[in-house]
């Protein structure tokens, strides 16, 4: 290539993803894996794989950014590393250039993340520790009800009444759960209660200002919680066109800005 | 990979100096535990030690002992102990660990200090629930143990201003507590000696809010992790001459520290202000954390805990009560919010950190949106993290960390627009 190209990784506690972008922004690749046990090589498979999507090579680089859980065990990058609240921050900025709040459901964690009409943050709130409202949250569901996280979303749709999940503990809301089984609850009721449950966990973190916009793997792979999450707050959200890749975005976004400087 | 900075971790000098008198605190209350002459009282941080130093006993603070148990990361494994006999592992993780450690008969005192096996055998307990309640309930279970007397002061709460009415109360109080504790040490109470031991309290206290105050300096000669050990004389050696002299050399050698221009981080960048007790089992990792992001955590509410400007030698007993009643824990939140807006501009505050203490509820200002009234009234963005005094597993490094990194990078956002 002759333009050079900007990484940004982000290594979070269930997936790895890696962007790819030029230098006017634009998103030429991407890969995403399961961040698995071994950091270094994950990223180093993930860099190599959006790099062959986005035609370029690893000596296009211009420069790279790695954030996430797992940033500090990557390798290639040219960038101090910034934390995802961050890099979260500047992906949906980028999509959306307005004073927005952000709710990013990942593996692990939530956040909650403001910003003014000028991108600048003006807080952020983090889930304490505690998987409730979380991918893991919904893992945790699919093992138990031995239902694949893909069909999870279609069943709910199919729901005609909602089984409430109360307790606060991933654990104890699987006990719940099984309760409803034993009383002969329709499956897909009880889905749309595990994502109601889920969002309601998340909304309890802050208040919600200006537009709200929406992203994160559990999203991307739940479209199911968008509509639903629109239904409980009464308005529309937003949603990049990449929900899983705004914090690998962001740090994207970042590198090409540190190498610019 | 990156390199990560190592940060450069300044000694303090003096140090050296607050280890020796610390090691003979402890001895002395070693020996006036096996000594007939000597009783031993135990006592709240601020409870009436004046009172019990001024009777001649040798006086030790559970709370020191907790503190100890929780910076040498034994805690987490001794309030389990103290679970299982009833104490929730929510309530004060300083009860439950300090039981846990008596049930197990260990104490870090042993191992710093060869020779002492644990805390000394009490003749006597004496509390002041201004902190909370909880001290109540471990000094009573101690009571209970040892069969000994467990007296004390019920404080009020949640007061704005110190009232006299409040004094009244408080100062009948604690002249309520001297027949039972002449009873305990055979002695009366001699006023000239409680004068002068008031006096020497007012003289340590003043010369420890000198030592915090010389972090009003840019940079920051000291930081909130050191003042979590300096502060171990203010706390158990109040009231003494030993402490008045430690603290003269303290002060000293940081007022050089500032015509120096040394800071304790280098190249200062952030000033923060830390609101709710120490992590103790991580004071090391979370002073270097902050030192890596070039940010001083140069003030906190607990170290400035034990700065009683109202100790008065002329007026022993009732300036005691004055004094135990202007503590910030106790105080409404409207003087809480009144007091952490003065230090904010007095130290030249970026940012506040509060430890939400899991076990710790009167210590967390955090949880009736405290932290968002005055960062709408200041404009100095805020951080909660969840942690625990010593309960590490009420704690996520990880968690931690980032919070604390995506802070100051929201920080560093304000100041590249400002």
């Amino acid at each position: 290539m002759t333009r050079p190209v900007f990484i940004g990784l982000d290594m979070g506690a269930s997936r790895t993803k890696v962007v790819v972008i030029d230098d006017q922004g634009a998103l030429l690749g991407h890969a995403v894996k399961k961040s698995g046990i071994d950091f270094a090589a994950t990223a180093a498979i993930c860099l190599d794989d959006a790099l062959l999507r986005a035609g370029a090579g690893r000596s296009d680089i211009g420069g790279a950014m790695a954030t996430g859980y797992g940033r500090s065990n990557v390798t290639f990058v040219t960038s101090r590393s910034k934390t995802e609240i961050s890099c979260h921050a500047r992906g949906c900025f980028h999509s959306f250039p307005e004073a927005q709040t952000i709710i990013d459901i990942g593996g692990q964690d939530n956040k909650i993340i403001k910003l003014d009409a000028a991108g600048r943050r003006q807080g952020f709130k983090m889930n304490r520790k505690c998987a409730a409202g979380t991918g893991a949250f919904l893992e945790e569901m699919s093992a138990r009800l031995d239902i694949p996280l893909q069909e999870m979303n279609n069943l709910a749709r199919r729901a005609t009444e909602m089984i409430k999940i109360g307790s606060y503990c991933t654990v104890f809301s699987a006990t719940e759960v099984l309760e409803s089984i034993r009383h002969g609850k329709p499956v897909a009721d009880i889905i749309k209660g595990i994502f109601y449950s889920m969002i309601q966990r998340v909304l309890e973190m802050d208040s919600l200002t200006e537009k709200v916009v929406l992203c994160g793997g559990v999203v991307a792979h739940n479209p199911y919680l968008v509509e639903m999450t629109e239904e409980m707050i009464g308005r529309s959200v937003l949603l990049p066109e990449y929900p899983q890749l705004t914090g690998a975005i962001g740090a994207a976004l970042f590198a090409r800005e540190d190498a610019e400087n | 990979m990156a390199a990560e900075k190592q940060p450069a971790r300044k000694k303090i000098e003096s140090t050296g100096q607050m280890m020796k008198i610390m090691s003979e605190y402890f001895y002395d209350l070693n020996d006036a535990a096996a000594a007939s002459d000597r009783k031993v009282a135990w006592c709240t941080s601020v409870g009436p030690a004046e009172l019990l130093r001024a009777m001649g006993f040798a006086v030790h603070f559970p709370e020191n002992h907790a503190a100890m148990l929780g910076a040498t990361r034994m805690a987490t494994e001794l309030i389990p102990e103290a679970n299982t006999i009833g104490y929730s592992p929510d309530i004060c993780s300083y009860l439950t660990a300090d039981i846990g450690a008596h049930l197990k008969g260990i104490s870090p005192l042993a191992r710093a200090y060869p020779g002492i096996e644990a805390p000394p055998r009490p003749d006597v307990l004496v509390y002041n629930t201004n902190q909370c309640r909880d001290v109540q309930d471990w000094f009573s279970w101690y009571a209970r143990e040892f069969d000994v007397p467990c007296i004390g002061i019920t404080s009020p709460k949640n007061f704005t201003d110190v009232s006299e009415i409040l004094v009244d109360d408080v100062t009948r109080q604690i002249e309520a507590l001297i027949p039972t504790l002449e009873e305990v040490s055979g002695q009366s109470l001699d006023m000239a000696r409680l004068r002068e031991t008031v006096a020497l309290s007012r003289e340590c206290t003043e010369l420890w809010r000198q030592v915090l105050e010389t972090a009003m300096a840019v940079p920051a000669p000291l930081t909130f992790f050191d003042g979590t050990i300096h502060m171990g004389p203010a706390v158990v050696l109040r009231g003494t001459r030993q402490a008045v002299d430690y603290y003269r050399q303290l002060l000293a050698e940081l007022q050089q520290r500032i015509a120096d221009g040394s800071g304790a981080v280098d190249d200062e960048q952030y000033r923060i202000y830390w609101e709710g007790m120490p992590v103790w089992g991580r004071l090391r990792q979370h002073s270097e954390l902050f030192a890596r992001l070039n940010v001083s955590v140069l003030v906190s509410t607990y170290c400035s805990s034990w700065i009683f400007p109202d100790f008065d030698p002329e007026e022993p007993i009732r300036s005691m009560a004055r004094a135990y009643l202007g503590l910030f824990i106790v105080r409404s939140d409207a003087y809480k919010e009144q007091y952490i807006k003065q230090m904010l501009e007095k130290f030249r505050i970026d940012g506040i950190i509060y430890h939400d203490a899991k076990t710790c509820p009167c210590n967390s200002n955090s949880r009736y949106g405290m932290p968002q009234r005055l960062e709408r009234e200041t404009g100095i963005p805020s951080l909660v993290i969840s942690g625990d005094l010593n309960d590490l597993r009420c704690v996520s490094d990880e968690q931690t960390v980032t919070n604390v990194e995506a802070f100051i990078e929201q920080l560093e956002e304000r100041k590249d627009h400002a």
